[in-house]
């Protein structure tokens, strides 16, 4: 299996990282008027409040756009599908697409949220990720 | 009469290079004294006469060095402009508001780097080095041709293009930079088929052969007012318009998170500015210079500036309109693809040259020359 590289959190995201450990994809949700960003930020751009909490995303989501890269981090690693993702929720997340043949990615591809575990490449332990794979729905 | 913005408030007046190659053997401190020096001596200048610089954040070469190198006396003005090559028409919209404003008088504008033999910009990014990037690099998006490409494949959907389709570009670009002998890639065109032939960097959008180079080599310019510029040895070539647009949830090098990622939002924003703010529209351009990492952008661009309808720039360059001799000759130097990658600065050079009368392939008698670079432009014309 191809490693990956591990996150460093940044200060902005800790929540977010914290949440992987755990097996939960969270966003950031604004407390003063509910809107939810991601990326995350300390203010938000709607209301310019500084409280902020963090909603579960149910982990369904559509297929935006997607790429097979052909130049991995690392040289001689299988090709990756990444993918830019519309949640359910209404946000955009980048990801990658897991568990699919070429042939059948397309735009609005149903996908759901799957957890998989990587070696690391700038770490000692093994990082686990969010990842997707197709629904087996119809669009 | 009212001052129109930055209309006509500067002109550039010297331009100067190293030679581009992919391993300079020396240091970027050296190149970007060495492309300064020519840029003065081409205005006309000395070194001390120079009070003002800029370059990108990027840029390794420090400000003090530099002076040392080149004798500057003493500087009353330096910026630099943030993020990759968009930064190239940044730092030129820094000098002339600096000029124009009287913080300074001469500025100097350079950027140089060995990206070939040095870092390489094309290679993935080292992990963890910035804020933001944890959304990215763990999935792998970590190269600009894969951050570049998840637009590229909303265009390509949004119209039904295909790589082939992009392939003309590089041909263009390629057989313009085969008369020029300050390319890389000088008598070393290339065909539809070899683009085709050549190994898909990201599948199905980018093949090799749509990717910009990667360069060691060093430019700059001097900038200064209207008023001076009528005394200096060249032609003076007048900015008469310069904007940049940077839209809210963008990132350095896209912007996700906006509802349509198949229509270059911030370059139509650009396009706009520009066009207001000179009077001038893109039937008025004689030959544009557009930055070029990679293929698909220059479509993205030529409908952006109102070249040719969404949707239509594929026909548009198939019709032959982007080649020398066609109605608006695009990067007739090769641009980023073909003569080098000096983060889109040479692409200005490109537009200054063609404004004098000077360049190796000249449009013929050119009064307007755009430089699109993305999510900012300017337009340079006589002055």
């Amino acid at each position: 299996m191809s490693s990956v590289i591990a996150p460093t959190p940044d200060g902005v995201d800790q929540y977010f990282w914290d949440g992987v450990a755990r097996k939960q994809f969270l966003l950031q949700k604004c407390s003063a008027c509910g809107a939810l960003r991601q990326p995350p930020a300390p203010m938000c751009s709607e209301c310019n409040a500084l409280e902020w909490e963090t909603q579960e995303a149910t982990g369904r989501a559509k297929v935006y756009s997607w790429l097979v890269s052909h130049h991995p981090t690392e040289p001689d690693a299988d090709p990756r599908i990444i993918v830019v993702l519309d949640l359910e929720e209404g946000v955009r997340f980048v990801a990658n697409l897991v568990e699919c043949n070429l042939a059948d990615i397309r735009f609005g591809l149903p996908v759901e949220l799957t957890w998989v575990e990587y070696p690391s490449m700038n770490r000692e332990a093994p990082q686990i990720l969010p990842q997707f794979r197709p629904t087996g729905d119809a669009a | 009469m009212t001052k129109r913005s930055l209309s006509d408030q500067a002109a550039i007046v010297g331009i100067g290079q190293t030679e581009f190659s992919k391993n300079s053997g020396r240091s970027e401190l050296q190149l970007a004294a060495e492309a300064s020096l020519a840029a003065i001596r081409d205005a006309g200048l000395d070194p001390s006469d120079i009070d003002g610089m800029a370059t990108f954040t990027l840029d390794s070469s420090d400000e003090l060095l530099l002076m040392r190198s080149l004798g500057l006396q003493e500087v009353n003005y330096w910026s630099r402009a943030p993020f990759g090559g968009a930064g190239a028409n940044t730092t030129i919209m820094q000098a002339a508001a600096a000029v124009a404003s009287g913080a300074c008088k001469h500025m100097l504008v350079w950027r140089a780097f060995n990206e070939r033999s040095g870092h390489r910009f094309g290679q993935p990014q080292d992990p963890g080095t910035t804020v933001g990037w944890n959304w990215y690099l763990p999935f792998g998006l970590d190269t600009p041709a894969k951050i570049y490409s998840l637009t590229f494949q909303r265009y390509m959907d949004r119209y039904g293009f295909t790589n082939e389709d992009f392939g003309h570009y590089p041909v263009v670009a390629r057989k313009h930079a085969a008369t020029n002998p300050a390319a890389w890639f000088y008598e070393r065109p290339i065909t539809l088929e070899d683009h085709q032939n050549s190994r898909w960097i990201v599948e199905p959008i980018l093949r090799l052969l749509d990717c910009c180079q990667e360069s060691d080599g060093g430019v700059a310019l001097v900038i200064t007012t209207p008023e001076r510029a009528k005394d200096m040895p060249k032609p003076p070539v007048s900015i008469r318009g310069i904007v940049d647009a940077q839209l809210i949830h963008g990132h350095v090098m896209f912007n996700y998170y906006q509802d349509d990622l198949s229509r270059y939002e911030e370059n139509y924003r650009a396009a706009s500015r520009l066009w207001e703010m000179t009077g001038l529209g893109p039937s008025d351009m004689d030959v544009a210079t557009i930055y070029e990492n990679f293929s698909p952008i220059v479509f993205m661009q030529l409908e952006g500036y109102g070249f040719c309808k969404a949707g239509e720039s594929v026909d548009f360059v198939k019709a032959g309109h982007i080649e020398l001799g066609g109605t608006i000759p695009v990067n007739p130097h090769g641009g980023l693809l073909g003569e080098a990658y000096i983060h889109g600065v040479n692409n200005i050079l490109e537009g200054v040259r063609q404004i004098r009368g000077e360049a190796t392939n000249q449009v013929e008698g050119a009064e307007h020359a755009l430089v699109a670079g993305g999510r900012g432009g300017m337009v340079l014309g006589k002055a």
